[in-house]
């Protein structure tokens, strides 16, 4: 979707505040939403969580804060999911007719969930259709929900640079259409190509793109 | 928000779906045994062991679970060198990805929307406000985090540190140096 979140190129966003390495977290609700999105029964499908959070109104996003953004994707996650309902949202209090669950993770398990090595790479019998070196030109897409093709880099020739395998297809996994595992690759573009001559000569930005969103150029 | 978030907190629990001792736990592993501190050990470790060097760079997934750094967020992870005449710089503009098994959670400022914007469009007026000013020969290579890829800079090694030891050097290595922000 050609949301606010898609912000790469944008002008007049703010100042950027550098801070010193120390605590990730500035207040302790934002230790716990994050924790919370973790340990949530909603937690596995990491593509619908970004889309739940892309679509918060533009205005709106673009004045929260990073948590605060996180905080409204888990509630919608947790409504949608059945998991809670919109009368316990705005109340706070369980309904008492509805049976307690099981929570998904326990404390006991915690150091292992977050250390297990996942993978969204998945075996497809196609073939990648492109090379290393290959010249592809990234289509003009515009879907009104997930993607991972930024606006700025849309009907843009770039170069594969690595062949990544079959990673989950977020367009498709985002809404329920399953993994749809799709070749991805690292593209490379030069600076001029994307943003015009004024940009540097030397200067490159790479993506990792699906191959849905390429063609050969 | 304090206020919502314990609200929100206090229904799950009451319904059973989270485990409140399992959110201390997520809490303490990210604010106490993951983050920069990480990523440092992998940098000076590729300094100081050339073969490891090379595993890092062919598959860093692999390279960096060698030291036991796995799990979410670090699934799939590259290594981009920096050396003389290319310099890498980390940004995710469509949200905020980061390799979190190496650098912990993001500064404020990387998930910002300023940053988001302007990394791709403007790397070398981003770094200059990071006091990173490069020559106009210097390659910029930025790196926009749009898939499960992560990716960990490993900054040039600063000279006069050849009597270094691994530890001595990691404590040399910056987490903006490992985003791409900063020199060491």
């Amino acid at each position: 979707m050609n949301g606010v979140h898609d912000m790469g190129g944008q002008h007049g966003l703010g100042a950027i505040v550098p801070e010193p390495e120390g605590d990730p977290f500035h207040a302790a609700w934002q230790a716990r939403i994050h924790a919370l999105t973790l340990a949530s029964p909603t937690r596995g499908n990491i593509d619908a969580g970004r889309h739940q959070r892309e679509n918060i109104p533009g205005a709106t996003y673009l004045a929260m804060t990073y948590y605060e953004r996180w905080f409204e994707g888990l509630c919608q996650m947790l409504l949608t999911g059945g998991f809670i309902t919109p009368a316990e949202l705005a109340t706070g209090m369980a309904d008492l007719a509805t049976p307690p669950a099981t929570p998904r993770l326990i404390a006991a398990d915690v150091s292992a969930a977050l250390a297990r090595q996942g993978s969204y790479i998945r075996q497809i019998a196609a073939e990648p259709a492109f090379c290393v070196g290959n010249r592809v030109r990234t289509r003009n897409l515009n879907p009104v929900d997930h993607t991972r093709l930024p606006r700025y880099a849309r009907g843009r020739v770039g170069v594969i640079t690595r062949y990544r395998g079959n990673h989950v297809f977020p367009d498709s996994h985002a809404h329920g259409g399953g993994e749809d595992p799709q070749p991805l690759y690292s593209v490379c573009f030069s600076a001029r190509e994307l943003w015009g001559p004024a940009a540097s000569l030397n200067d490159t930005i790479s993506l990792d793109l699906w191959e849905p969103y390429l063609e050969h150029a | 928000m304090a206020l919502r978030v314990k609200a929100l907190e206090s229904l799950v629990v009451e319904k059973g779906l989270v485990d409140p001792a399992a959110l201390d736990a997520i809490v303490d592993f990210y604010q106490n045994k993951v983050g920069p501190r990480n990523g440092a050990r992998v940098v000076a470790k590729a300094w100081t062991d050339p073969a490891f060097r090379s595993r890092l760079l062919a598959d860093a997934t692999a390279a960096i679970g060698e030291l036991g750094y796995t799990g979410g967020q670090g699934e799939h992870m590259v290594a981009v060198e920096n050396g003389p005449g290319v310099h890498n710089l980390v940004v995710c503009t469509l949200c905020s990805c980061y390799p979190w098994p190496v650098l912990g959670l993001p500064p404020v400022w990387y998930k910002s929307n300023a940053y988001r914007s302007r990394a791709v469009i403007d790397p070398r007026g981003v770094l200059a406000e990071f006091g990173t000013a490069l020559d106009a020969q210097t390659q910029v290579q930025v790196w926009d985090s749009t898939a499960e890829i992560r990716y960990l800079v490993i900054p040039e090694r600063p000279t006069g540190t050849q009597d270094f030891d691994e530890a001595q050097l990691a404590a040399l290595v910056t987490r903006d140096g490992m985003i791409g922000t900063a020199r060491l």
